[in-house]
């Protein structure tokens, strides 16, 4: 049911770019470790994980498309589109570096994820309410999964919390911008179709200390926030994610799969 | 669950006797049986070569994940490749009733003793051969796997039945993914007809020599391990391919096919065994590459399977103290 | 026997003073699992985890991402008992000497519903 008005319309698309960029981008991350995980019952759960953010974003960019009403569909959306029209998070579009580099980056982005959905699951725009009513069964296993790893590595061997810590330092720099508002996210917070982020903070905070603190696992002091994902100003990471994964799709205009 | 050692008296030919009758007569053996020392071995080599296959299968595959053309396909392939993994999951589990460990099983195929079935030693090099991958390889491996659904030892004839019930979604949709190129722009058909030519002759190959080459055969007959020949599971797969093929209009490449009218069966132009042979000793065009990203993917998760092991036991150390493992 | 991860002559350290297991595939667990409908918990297959936790969470992935499920049992293989063969005579003999065991045994007035 598309019923933003067109005054509203450019928000609400860029509101859903960022949503569906943010997992596309995360679960194309996830599956680059498909038949290489360090044991065959991860291969199957970092997969699970990642057709569920794909999932999402099929359906978040499918609803995009439809409301910018220019003739796109969910895949121009993904394979025409250059880096710098992603609206993703820079923290989704690091590298998936070891295992722990994926894991914190993974409690880190579903922490929030799960905020987030949980509250569009009162979003005026019943599509949006309803992909997050779906979100937020699988986000909260996204959160016990990667909880539960991170409390291994940081509990587990000298070498497995050193690699933790290092994770979460290099990675905490990107978790800032999760929850920067802009005009984007003030105006669909207005027609209450989306969300504003920045009140979901403390409860991230709250929920990700607890976890790294039980893991042994110490935060870095005021790190400066690296930002601009939201306004397509990536890190040189996703040019080279993009070049392959729209590779094929790009090589042969008009297509169909 | 702990499986009986082989007796002392292991190959007493009345217990022999009984146990090929049991056979014969179409029981199932479990875990707990009875059995010949030769044929827990026999199965634990099948089993295992199987999982195997299975694990290393995920590789030309997933190779195209992060290039698959459309959501849709990235899904569909994302998803495909960790039915694989959970395949060969339950294949290594079904092993284990047999009394060895899966890092045993393991170590056997990084080492290089354990085989894996040669298909996978090919390259993927287009989209396309995703598509044929799903429905020439899977489906040599579905005519394979509905015999072995009623194999003789229970929780590998149990791990088919699972397997077998997943394949399914797996073959049509890389007979889809062929239809949809085949139907599709002159490039999209010319790589579904590329593919099709470097896949066809390795599928065929997949159901092993001939029957008259077939060393191991007579003894899994007559032990409930295999039920159909080489050969019979070679013909019935090549009869269903042929008429798929026609139905998307693409050429089988062989230039010796042809309809007998008498047996009703399409026969096919002479099989490359040197090559066959070549891929199995190890010189495939990926044997190498295969076996390194096992090695590598085994050797840098060493880390993170030791930390959990460890964090567990703490753990329980935590919990009853006076019981440290 | 299925061997646990338990002594080596290579430990990594834990950093803790302990040492460590030597690498594993992890010890097996058995998984049973109750599809929606009523009907009993089935054995489904086997996982290998650490713990309970992780061994439902990968229990749930391998047995039941295809929404055959609604609840999900883990016990590990070791805790597992089981006849043997051997048993199988006085457990299982169906009990022809038993018939007492069996409705047929009793009888019953016509038109009596039971």
């Amino acid at each position: 049911m598309v019923s933003a008005s067109p005054a509203a319309v450019p928000n609400e698309f860029e509101y859903l770019l960022r949503l569906g960029d943010d997992r596309l981008v995360l679960g194309h991350r996830l599956s680059e470790w498909c038949g290489h995980a360090p044991i065959l019952e991860e291969d199957i759960a970092l997969a699970n994980i990642a057709l569920d953010l794909i999932g999402q974003a099929n359906l978040l960019l499918g609803l995009a498309a439809r409301i910018e009403r220019k003739g796109r569909d969910a895949d121009a959306l993904a394979y025409l589109r250059d880096a710098i029209d992603y609206r993703n998070a820079l923290l989704v579009e690091m590298p998936k570096g070891d295992f722990a580099v994926t894991i914190v980056r993974q409690l880190l982005y579903s922490v929030f994820a799960l905020l987030q959905a949980e509250a569009l699951q009162r979003s005026t725009d019943a599509d949006v309410a309803g992909i997050a009513a779906k979100a937020v069964k699988e986000l909260r296993y996204h959160v016990r999964h990667s909880a539960d790893w991170v409390l291994k590595l940081g509990g587990g061997t000298t070498e497995s919390r050193a690699r933790a810590q290092r994770a979460v330092d290099d990675l905490w720099p990107y978790t800032g911008e999760l929850f920067l508002a802009d005009d984007v996210d003030r105006a669909v917070a207005q027609t209450g179709i989306g969300v504003d982020p920045s009140p979901l903070e403390s409860s991230w905070q709250s929920t990700v200390r607890d976890v790294l603190g039980r893991a042994g696992l110490t935060i870095p002091d005021s790190a400066y926030m690296q930002r601009g994902g939201r306004q397509g100003r990536h890190t040189e990471h996703l040019g080279h994610m993009l070049a392959e994964m729209q590779i094929v799709a790009r090589s042969h205009p008009g297509a169909s799969w | 669950m702990t499986p009986n050692k082989a007796d002392p008296v292991a190959e007493d030919p009345t217990r022999l006797a009984d146990f090929e009758a049991r056979i014969a007569a179409g029981a199932t053996i479990e875990p707990k049986d009875w059995m010949p020392e030769r044929y827990r071995k026999q199965l634990v080599r099948m089993m295992s070569q199987h999982a195997h296959s299975e694990v290393v299968g995920m590789l030309p595959e997933g190779n195209w994940i992060t290039r698959a053309p459309s959501l849709r396909r990235k899904m569909s392939l994302l998803a495909k490749v960790q039915d694989e993994a959970g395949h060969g999951l339950y294949i290594y589990c079904g092993t284990e009733t047999l009394g060895v460990d899966r890092h045993e099983l393991i170590q056997q195929l990084l080492n290089g003793t354990a085989k894996y079935s040669s298909i996978f030693n090919y390259p993927t090099l287009t989209w396309a051969d995703i598509g044929a991958i799903g429905w020439l390889v899977d489906g040599a491996a579905i005519v394979n796997q509905t015999m072995l659904a009623k194999a003789s030892y229970g929780p590998y004839a149990r791990a088919m039945v699972r397997i077998c019930k997943e394949e399914n979604f797996h073959k049509r949709q890389g007979f889809e993914i062929m239809a949809t190129l085949a139907s599709g722009t002159r490039e999209q058909k010319r790589m579904a007809q590329d593919a099709l030519d470097r896949w066809w002759w390795p599928s065929l190959m997949m159901f092993g020599p001939h029957d008259s080459q077939s060393s191991n055969s007579d003894e899994l007959m007559r032990w409930g391990v295999k039920r159909k020949s080489n050969d019979e599971l070679r013909q019935r797969f090549i009869n269903l391919s042929v008429a798929q093929a026609k139905a998307i209009d693409l050429v089988i490449p062989d230039p010796q096919l042809a309809y007998d009218e008498q047996t009703e069966n399409w026969t096919v132009g002479p099989i490359d065994w040197d090559e066959f042979w070549r891929v199995v000793k190890g010189n495939g065009p990926c044997n190498r590459e295969r076996l390194a990203a096992r090695r590598t993917a085994h050797a840098d998760g060493e880390w993170v399977r030791v930390a959990a092991a460890t964090y567990a036991a703490k753990q329980a150390q935590r919990e009853s103290p006076s019981e440290a493992a | 026997m299925t061997t646990m991860a338990n002594d080596s002559t290579t430990r990594a350290t834990s950093g803790d003073g302990t040492s460590a297991p030597e690498d594993s595939q992890w010890p097996l667990w058995e998984v049973f699992v109750q599809p929606p409908g009523g009907e009993p918990h089935e054995h489904a297959g086997s996982v290998h985890a650490v713990d309970a936790e992780s061994a439902l969470q990968n229990a749930r992935d391998v047995y039941a991402r295809r929404g055959e499920a609604v609840s999900i049992w883990v016990v590990p293989s070791i805790e597992i008992t089981a006849s043997t063969p051997d048993d199988m005579g006085p457990f299982f003999d169906p009990g022809n000497d038993k018939p007492y065991r069996h409705p047929q045994f009793y009888k019953v007035p016509r038109g009596i519903r039971m």
